[in-house]
């Protein structure tokens, strides 16, 4: 029911939709609907699209942790950490630095290991020896703060690498399908540049693209905009908006909370290692329930 | 002091088509010890210095013990106890070329491994992240993602090491393989001119390594032109 963003990509006869990301009617209305009342700060960073944003998503549980617990030596980054997301929905995750939100997302695809407790995901138990672990990262895109584009290798080599290595695809099907996915990300022109001559936004949106030609099931964003010049921030969360109305299962760990509201289904707040607070995004921004979130609201919302 | 500079007019035929090439009926050569010392030493340099990079402690902790040793002793050394172990242990003599490019070998891969180990930890971790995360292999992410950038990074100690061994293959001569140093040690000792003799081979040695050095400076310049480096080379001025 819900096409996921890159399936479309893989029907041959469909010209490639660039207008998806055509930038949008962005409006400011006088009374912004999320604000909360008398929030300080509340409203400054609300950017409003016309038309629905959201997704429904479906109850098929996607990835499950169960009491998750992890150490770094004697430092305990994650603790009895308990959350389910569902295919199609979109989760954000925040929370001060060292919160181990980061920490968490890592998990996901078992570039950290946890000391205790159970992730499943798409049914396949990370702890279990006889799961295969490439496999299950094949259907698990990740973007990364710092971008991490392999710096020898052109845009489109760097989106093809997996798809041909992994996926087993041919060469040519592969380059059709990263030009394809280059053209969505808004930078068509760009295959043939190294990632030292592009922009950070440029490199982030390549990111994103690399990701996507793998087909994945699940998006893992670790704050996408963090590194990023303020004038291009907006360039990657178009591409990321985009694609949580594909239908995209997402976690995404970010301070961007004009983006949380927009378009996550839920939003977690997380402080020393534990999930502190979750709930919907107007209920999570009018009223949050522990002291810890609104200190915490209140120093990022302020500015 | 007179200078005789016939002596080389003379013997420049054997010296550098036997001594520098190994074309001849003595077989050896200095450059057909170096060449395969470099490329076989490469190739156990790689196997040695990804062992020391995995978490698996029985095999990194021989790696380490393996670079430990053969850092801590002469090369000369080596040499002598390939020369006279092989025959202990296997029973029968090996021609001295052989036992000269097995010595050379196994020393040289503790240095190299150690650049290839260096070459490697020069290659941001979010490589290995975005490699692995994306579902490829430990060896493909190697392969196509990390070597490539190591070695980007390891061409500067990677030639000063193979510079080292060039000029190291002059030791092979104290087993008797006959090489550019062998073969002038036998002319200057048959035309007493020792002084001319070693002073041609000085050039000669000095000319190849130089040769090396600017090939290096080229492939680099070649291998990572501007638009693939993301940092600008760091420059001092007084």
């Amino acid at each position: 029911m819900l096409g996921y963003f890159v399936n479309s990509l893989f029907q041959a006869q469909q010209p490639a939709e660039c207008s998806l990301l055509v930038a949008e009617q962005v409006r400011f209305p006088p009374d912004v609907p999320f604000a909360p009342k008398g929030f300080p700060g509340a409203g400054l960073l609300d950017f409003v699209v016309d038309g629905p944003t959201k997704q429904g998503y479906q109850d098929i549980v996607m990835i499950t942790f169960r009491q998750v617990n992890k150490w770094f030596g004697a430092t305990h980054v994650l603790r009895d950490v308990d959350l389910k997301v569902r295919a199609g929905e979109v989760v954000v995750v925040c929370g001060p630095s060292g919160s181990g939100k980061s920490t968490l997302i890592r998990c996901i695809n078992k570039l950290e290991p946890i000391g205790q407790g159970e992730i499943i995901v798409d049914g396949r138990s990370l702890s279990n020896p006889t799961t295969d672990l490439t496999a299950l990262r094949a259907e698990i895109g990740m973007v990364f703060q710092q971008f991490n584009l392999y710096p020898h290798m052109t845009a489109l080599q760097n989106i093809t690498l997996a798809p041909v290595k992994v996926r087993k695809l041919s060469r040519e099907e592969a380059e059709r399908i990263a030009r394809k996915l280059l053209a969505k990300v808004g930078i068509p022109e760009k295959a043939d540049h190294y990632p030292a001559q592009l922009s950070g936004g440029q490199q982030q949106r390549v990111a994103i693209a690399r990701a996507l030609a793998m087909q994945p099931k699940i998006m893992l964003f670790d704050e996408p905009t963090s590194a990023l010049d303020p004038e291009m921030i907006s360039e990657v969360l178009d591409v990321m908006v985009e694609l949580a109305k594909e239908g995209m299962t997402m976690i995404v760990v970010t301070h961007e909370m004009g983006f949380a509201k927009k378009v996550a289904h839920r939003i977690i707040f997380m402080d020393e290692g534990r999930i502190v607070e979750e709930g919907g995004p107007e209920e999570f921004f009018a009223n949050p329930k522990e002291e810890r979130t609104r200190s915490f609201l209140n120093k990022i919302l302020v500015h | 002091m007179s200078f005789d500079w016939g002596i080389i007019a003379g013997n420049w035929k054997f010296l550098l088509l036997q001594g520098l090439f190994g074309i001849g009926s003595f077989g050896g050569g200095t450059l057909r010890l170096a060449i395969p010392a470099m490329v076989l030493g490469s190739i156990l340099g790689v196997v040695i210095g990804l062992c020391r990079l995995t978490h698996r402690r029985w095999i990194s902790y021989p790696a380490v013990l393996y670079v430990e040793i053969f850092r801590g002793v002469p090369l000369v050394m080596v040499i002598f106890w390939f020369w006279f172990l092989i025959p202990q242990i296997t029973g029968q003599r090996l021609p001295d070329y052989s036992v000269a490019l097995a010595a050379f070998v196994v020393f040289e891969a503790a240095y190299l491994g150690e650049i290839v180990r260096a070459g490697v930890q020069s290659v941001p971790r979010g490589q290995v992240d975005a490699a692995l995360a994306s579902g490829l292999t430990y060896g493909e992410m190697m392969l196509h993602v990390i070597l490539p950038q190591a070695i980007r990074n390891m061409i500067p100690s990677l030639v000063t090491q193979f510079i080292v061994i060039f000029k190291d293959t002059s030791l092979a001569s104290i087993i008797g393989m006959m090489e550019l140093t062998k073969a002038a040690q036998i002319v200057s000792q048959r035309e007493i001119r020792p002084f001319e003799m070693y002073l041609f081979l000085a050039v000669v040695y000095w000319i190849c390594a130089y040769s090396m050095s600017r090939f290096s400076r080229r492939l680099d310049s070649r291998i990572s032109p501007d638009h693939v480096q993301s940092t600008r080379v760091l420059r001092l001025s007084s």
